[in-house]
């Protein structure tokens, strides 16, 4: 049982929430994630850790209300229990200095997207974050982002906030000003898909972490799996961060409509 | 708690022994027919969970008891991974001593009322049993393990293992799976301060999430754990050794020995076109969702893809058990389709016995090539290669060879591929000093089940690859005599 100390909503749909887990937050690094499961009949479910304070002995999670599980996650208040938190699982984010890194986030990838935005300038990079969502109420993190952004650009679908347009846009824009030595790409599939698209023309490395559906999240149901440059992958053991250029994003896309 | 004390609890040249044997002629003995387990009618049990077999009643057990003929030396246990005192314990169901029947069996068994019905008996003890030279049925050894430790749990007065004063040294054990339970229980009666770490939200490892309930049922294996806890062993759910707690934190909270019976956790594929198409699953993702996760019932949250065509890929436990499951689950058609024949299927007898009475097909000699799917990505059909048995590989099995040009194309709307599994490589990766081999198990010492690294001992899957509960068990027995001379000896 792991208590949720404080609740706040980004958005109607966004919830960010601060939770008990002493170990998770001493152990855990950028780019890993937990199985939380909300009540003794509840799902598990993959979610990235945001970020953790190892003193107070708290992890904070960003859940959008899209489904069974994380509505009853999201309707959870401070004082309540999830039943089952338990990780850090998957691969930490391989963090270096490589010059220029263009971070962009769409929608709740903000979220897994904070940790590495930190990790990437504290490593010395100069750190360009792009955050994209549909609509001006919608952007997350902004101010958690901006410290540690040497630049952020906003995009929105409906020009209601920052730039009107999408993220592969805010990319671009910065692609053709300057050089960028590497992206880094979290969102959904989709957009993800279309900006490992547009950074293969232009020959960066990409970087993209994937969400996909998940049992366990320590290798053993295979639920997650996905191609990799033409060769199956768990996204739980072997991921969650993966070469975006090699991903096949339309088998994940498919997958990830397994069960609607 | 020495060796010599397991097969002297029921001693052959013991009074009441010798009198039983005396009381009944050989040719009476040999003259019962072997006892039929009662089981719940085929039409029934795809309705629902419950335990098929349905155990033996002691009027039952004490007759089959008296088929044993206690020979002087009883080939049964060299059967036995564990060297169970078999007639030790079966001749103590023929004088009605029950309960005493079931203290043999815990004497060298952790988890008899598990064994009793997951053991490939038939391979094992029941294979060696003297009858087979009589050309006659073997001693219903397993139906007759489950009988005593059913006894002893449904009495209530089953005796608590007697548990040695505490030594005050602490054990962290990792993965609540047979071996991980046996070491513990072991540790605990030697005095120990026993933790056991499990990165699951449930105590039991592969008993619980693996093996369904009507082959299983949760409670037998809950009644072990509880008992474990009175012992005094510490559980410790959703906490994954290598990645929540470090082996540096595990020094640091004072554990002396670590004993890693982390399981065979990795599903493997065929990697062949289509494997990734929806309704295509791993055997460990369909019985996980709904052994574990409670999918298919009305209160639960998690999701599981139903099929009516359901095609298992495989011919071991855990494909019957998934194929058995899909009936459950309202499968018109449940075919097994498995490369090899019949004949060399690895599964227990009784499992293939059970599943042709449930109306599961058996589709031997098939190989699947390819699935295919509908425009939404859901399999639709897949290509099966006929195959022929050819010379004999490195299993002794004989391997089988692909009729060139036979495939044919069977409808199919669900795939469960129950080819094997790897070892997880979860504590492998943590603690690189660790050694493993090319397939990614730990490499112990074959007599202390030691590894690399002084302190870390591993059992089970993790070592073996993929083998049975009995040997899980037997190795967190020898794994807890091994660990125990050594920090006793310091």
């Amino acid at each position: 049982m792991n208590k949720i100390l404080e609740k706040e909503h980004f958005s109607e749909k966004v919830v960010k929430l601060i939770v008990e887990a002493p170990a998770i937050a001493k152990s855990r690094k950028a780019g890993h994630f937990v199985i939380v499961r909300a009540c003794e009949h509840g799902e598990r479910i993959p979610l990235t850790i945001a970020d953790a304070d190892p003193d107070r002995g708290t992890i904070m999670l960003v859940v959008q209300d899209v489904g069974v599980s994380s509505h009853k996650i999201c309707s959870l208040e401070p004082g309540d229990c999830l039943t089952d938190v338990v990780g850090p699982l998957g691969q930490a984010t391989h963090i270096a200095n490589v010059g220029t890194v263009v971070c962009c986030g769409g929608g709740v990838g903000v979220a897994p997207m904070l940790p590495i935005i930190k990790a990437m300038k504290q490593a010395g990079n100069r750190v360009i974050t792009v955050l994209a969502a549909r609509t001006k109420d919608l952007i997350i993190l902004e101010d958690q982002v901006a410290p540690w952004s040497d630049e952020v650009i906003i995009m929105t679908d409906d020009g209601s906030y920052g730039t009107k347009g999408l993220v592969t846009a805010g990319v671009e824009s910065v692609i053709k000003r300057e050089k960028v030595d590497q992206v880094v790409t979290i969102g959904p599939a989709i957009m993800m898909k279309f900006v490992a698209q547009l950074t293969k023309g232009y020959d960066i490395p990409t970087m993209c972490s994937l969400n996909t559906i998940m049992v366990d999240g320590t290798g053993m149901c295979g639920a997650c799996r996905i191609t990799v440059d033409g060769k199956t992958r768990f996204v739980c053991i072997d991921g969650p961060e993966f070469d975006a250029h090699k991903v096949n994003f339309d088998e994940m896309l498919m997958r990830l409509r397994s069960y609607n | 708690m020495s060796d010599n004390t397991i097969s002297t609890s029921a001693p052959r040249d013991a009074q009441w022994r010798e009198e039983l044997r005396k009381a009944t002629p050989v040719k009476e003995r040999t003259a019962i027919p072997r006892v039929k387990m009662p089981e719940l009618d085929p039409a029934y049990r795809v309705t629902c969970n419950e335990e098929v077999n349905q155990g033996l009643a002691e009027e039952a057990a004490v007759i089959e008891a008296r088929r044993c003929m206690d020979c002087p030396d009883p080939q049964c246990m060299t059967g036995c991974p564990v060297s169970i005192n078999i007639p030790g314990f079966i001749k103590n169901i023929e004088r009605g001593e029950f309960l005493q029947a079931a203290a043999v069996l815990k004497e060298t068994s952790a988890l008899p009322a598990v064994c009793g019905r997951v053991c490939p008996q038939e391979k094992q003890c029941e294979s060696k049993c003297i009858y087979h030279k009589m050309k006659k049925e073997p001693v219903a050894i397993g139906y007759l393990e489950r009988f005593a430790a059913d006894y002893a749990r449904n009495s209530g007065e089953a005796q608590a293992p007697a548990v040695a004063p505490a030594n005050g040294i602490k054990v962290a054990v990792v993965g609540s799976g047979p071996a991980g339970l046996s070491f513990a229980g072991d540790m605990a009666r030697r005095g120990y301060d026993v933790t056991v770490y499990e990165a699951l939200h449930e105590i039991g490892g592969v008993l619980k999430y693996g093996i369904p309930e009507f082959r299983l049922p949760n409670e037998v294996v809950d009644v072990e754990i509880n008992a474990l806890a009175a012992m005094g062993v510490k559980f410790v759910k959703d906490c994954i050794i290598g990645k929540t707690l470090s082996y540096d934190d595990l020094h640091e909270i004072g554990y002396k020995g670590i004993f890693v019976a982390s399981g065979a956790g990795l599903p493997r594929f065929m990697g062949i076109p289509g494997e990734n198409f929806n309704g295509v699953m791993s055997s460990n993702e369909y019985l996980t969702r709904i052994n574990l996760m409670g999918a298919g019932r009305e209160e639960y949250d998690t999701p599981v893809l139903k099929g009516c065509r359901v095609a298992v890929i495989g011919g071991g436990n855990t494909a019957m058990d998934s194929v058995r499951t899909a009936r459950r689950m309202g499968a018109e058609r449940a075919i097994i389709v498995y490369r090899r024949s019949e004949a060399e299927m690895p599964a227990r007898v009784e499992e293939v016995k059970h599943a042709k009475e449930e109306g599961v097909e058996f589709m031997t000699l098939h190989n699947p090539v390819e699935y295919l799917a509908d425009e939404k990505g859901r399999v639709c059909a897949m290509r099966v290669q006929r195959m022929e048995l050819g010379e004999p590989d490195a299993s002794g099995r004989r391997s089988p060879v692909a009729v060139e040009g036979a495939i044919d194309e069977i409808p199919v709307d669900l795939v469960i591929v129950s080819v094997g599994v790897s070892p997880n490589p979860l504590i492998p990766n943590a603690i690189k000093e660790l050694e493993v081999s090319r397939r990614g198990t730990i490499v112990v010492s074959d007599d202390t089940l030691r590894s690399s690294v002084n302190d870390i001992y591993a059992g089970g899957d993790i070592v073996r690859g993929g083998a049975t509960v009995i040997l899980a068990m037997g190795d967190g027995r020898h794994a807890a005599a091994a660990m125990d001379q050594s920090l006793t000896s310091l």
